[in-house]
């Protein structure tokens, strides 16, 4: 019942329509393109197929964007994702060169270390965005700015290479024939959807992004708040850093989530959550994402130079801000207006 | 005893504690490489600043006029490598000499930063996101066009290239006459035209500039274009550095530019800042890589560290700023406390006081 009326309200606020048609008009594309895009076929108990690909290659930027969901809605903004990302594979990587054969303590500890910095990271933002008051976007380029060193200092700038078996299943492996981190990916969102949509904490942060002067006034600790959401936004980024570094097998402190942030605050409005503050839909995000990762997967399928994405990017980016934007909404309607009324003056002068 | 309170009062004062911060910290940086590296105190090192930055100035010119103005612009690292792009292919494919391809960048570059100054104030747009779309559009353009490095050959371009002008003290290239001529006409446009008082009227509170009669407009497209401008200005100032065309040059560039504005005491909710300043903030920043290129033992990645714990620390700074003009019942940093300082060596029985109560700011807070 309570599933049914969030989806009946998700409906009505914000249409999940516009991801969703994007979505199938990117696959219709494909299909077009490729009539087998859609064809799934076992292979050694693995599934294989152009949909797990995208899916497979989506998770770290579902979980980035899932994080970013939450500081959008709180009219923020984190803008050090792609860093904390390096980061936390950085760590990860550090732990994971200490002994030549990997037991499964050092896989645990390494997990640990990578997913502790990355909330480090997360909640550094927080405390200089509630309790500091820096604007979000100067706070987050802080960490922007100093995190790739910092990366580069744990690996000594070094791309480091991980063997370690039991790491490389994280990213790399299956599990019931789907890859491992789609199985992460789906447990994240999922939680993080149980728990904002299942208690009142998802209201808290509407709140926050909507008024937060009235939202402290009505007693809500909408510090604390945000500063768990930053918190929360560098453990996803962390789990992000994870699936890469495993991916890849290796971690790099330079390049491990470049640009990923501006991919993902495109995921997050993609999805309709509004940059205003106040509004999300993490099932949005999770369309917005696929759509970025089939629009990657589309450019190189029909033989579009993969640089274009960046353009095509572009412009996704101003036409959705623009959707978005009432000026420009009223704007379009008083020209319709104009065009309307001078219609009508050019009939009245005519009869 | 007056006249020390009244210069104190001068320093401490919310508008010009940053930037006097800021050229102690070059002056502080500067002495310690001096004592600490043997050769690192002479005119050269300090003019290498200059020679090695100068793109990096004239961006972070444009970046202070955007940032007093209350909004900020991502798009200026891929114009400068748009800009190299295009100059190559001019010059390397098309053979067109350089005079006419430097028009046409920096046309470029001025239109550019003005559709997203339309952007931004006429569908209110956020600045942050526009910028982004430009910074992705610029660069897709730029792999678009080519994903090679095109290195050119031209012999005017390397003229201007090898060009050194001897100033006794040292040499410097012609990049860095373009760069001080910039900020010159940086300053000027700042503070003695009515454009410049227009953009830091906006910054302060765009709806009081609204209702004061400000074109408003005007000056937010301006702005931006501005910004282009001096994007493509170090674009193909930069193009005379590296002579050469590619499209991942000068990535993560808006970050610099942002830091060394920041750094040069620009406030960033905008209506507060010298240019002048971001002349300190990127001798800041190339002092720092001197140093480590001096040292030879720390890596690279110490540079974006220390930028990093830089821009933090200025932040603070300017946070306590802020929040003691709030506590002392003034807008935060901006023009009005200023004004009232300015004007308190005049007036005759308020001055001791208040300038006791600023001169205060950074213990209390």
């Amino acid at each position: 019942m309570k599933l049914s009326n969030w989806i009946a309200r998700d409906g009505a606020e914000r249409p999940l329509i516009w991801p969703c048609v994007t979505l199938l008009l990117l696959c219709g594309l494909n299909l077009w393109v490729n009539p087998h895009f859609l064809s799934l076929r076992m292979l050694d108990g693995h599934l294989f197929g152009a949909p797990i690909d995208v899916l497979n290659r989506a998770a770290p930027l579902v979980l980035v964007a899932t994080g970013m969901t939450l500081v959008i809605a709180t009219r923020g903004i984190d803008i050090s994702v792609g860093a904390v990302v390096a980061i936390a594979g950085a760590a990860a990587a550090t732990i994971l060169a200490t002994q030549p054969v990997a037991s499964a303590g050092l896989i645990a500890q390494a997990l640990l270390a990578a997913l502790i910095t990355g909330l480090l990271s997360g909640m550094w933002n927080g405390l200089l965005v509630s309790f500091v008051g820096m604007q979000p976007i100067i706070a987050t380029l802080i960490l922007m700015v100093a995190g790739r060193g910092v990366a580069q200092l744990l690996t000594a700038g070094q791309i480091i290479p991980i063997g370690a078996p039991g790491y490389l299943f994280v990213g790399g492996g299956y599990w019931l024939g789907v890859p491992c981190s789609v199985w992460i990916a789906a447990v994240a969102v999922l939680a993080t959807a149980a728990l904002v949509e299942g208690t009142a904490l998802g209201l808290f942060i509407r709140a926050i992004g909507v008024n937060p002067v009235a939202t402290r006034l009505v007693g809500l600790r909408s510090k604390a708040l945000v500063f768990a959401v930053y918190g929360f936004s560098g453990l996803t980024a962390a789990m992000a850093g994870i699936l890469i570094s495993s991916n890849v097998r290796s971690a790099d402190g330079n390049n491990a989530g470049l640009l990923l942030e501006l991919d993902a605050i495109l995921a997050v409005t993609l999805g309709g959550t509004s940059l205003l503050g106040g509004r999300f839909s993490l099932v949005g995000t999770v369309l917005g994402a696929l759509i970025i990762q089939t629009l990657t997967y589309t450019t190189y399928s029909i033989g579009v130079p993969p640089e274009a994405t960046l353009v095509v990017k572009a412009a996704v980016v101003l036409a959705v801000s623009l959707i978005q934007s009432p000026a420009a909404r009223s704007l379009a309607m008083s020209f319709g207006m104009s065009v309307r009324r001078s219609l009508v003056k050019q009939h009245g002068a005519a009869r | 005893m007056r006249r020390i309170l009244e210069a104190w009062a001068h320093i401490v004062d919310p508008r010009t504690l940053p930037i006097a911060v800021t050229i102690l910290l070059f002056c502080a940086l500067f002495g310690f490489g001096s004592v600490m590296y043997t050769g690192f105190f002479s005119w050269q090192v300090l003019l290498d600043l200059l020679v090695d930055n100068a793109f990096l100035l004239i961006v972070a010119i444009g970046m202070t006029f955007v940032i007093v103005s209350g909004g900020i612009d991502l798009s200026v690292g891929s114009v400068v490598a748009l800009t190299t792009i295009v100059e190559a292919v001019l010059s390397e494919h098309m053979h067109w000499p350089v005079w006419a391809i430097l028009p046409i960048v920096l046309l470029m570059g001025t239109v550019f930063g003005a559709v997203q100054g339309a952007l931004i104030h006429f569908f209110r747009l956020q600045a942050f996101i526009v910028t982004l779309a430009g910074m992705f559009f610029a660069r897709g353009l730029c792999f678009l066009i080519t994903t090679q490095s095109i290195t050119i050959t031209d012999p005017t371009f390397q003229k201007i290239s090898a060009f050194r002008l001897d100033i006794g003290v040292g040499s410097v290239t012609a990049n860095v006459l373009i760069a001080f001529v910039t900020l010159l006409a940086a300053i000027y446009v700042a503070h003695f035209t009515r454009f410049g008082r227009n953009v830091y009227a906006i910054g302060g509170n765009a709806r009081s500039a609204l209702l004061m009669g400000l074109p408003v407009a005007r000056t937010r497209v301006g702005v931006y274009a501005l910004s282009g401008f001096c994007s493509a200005l170090g674009g193909a100032v930069f193009t005379f550095y590296v002579l050469s065309g590619y499209g991942l040059q000068g990535q993560g560039m808006e970050l610099d530019a942002i830091a060394a504005t920041v750094i040069g005491g620009t406030l960033l909710t905008g209506g507060v800042g010298y240019v002048i300043g971001s002349l300190f903030g990127v001798g800041i920043l190339g002092t720092i890589q001197t140093l480590i290129t001096f040292d030879g033992t720390l890596s690279s990645w110490w540079t974006r560290i220390v930028i990093g714990a830089l821009l933090c620390a200025f932040c603070l700074l300017q946070r306590l700023i802020e929040r003691h003009a709030k506590s002392v019942g003034r807008p935060g940093g901006t023009g009005a406390v200023v004004t009232a300082g300015r004007e308190r060596g005049h007036a005759d029985g308020s001055a001791p006081p208040d300038t006791h109560v600023i001169g205060r700011a950074p213990e209390q807070a």
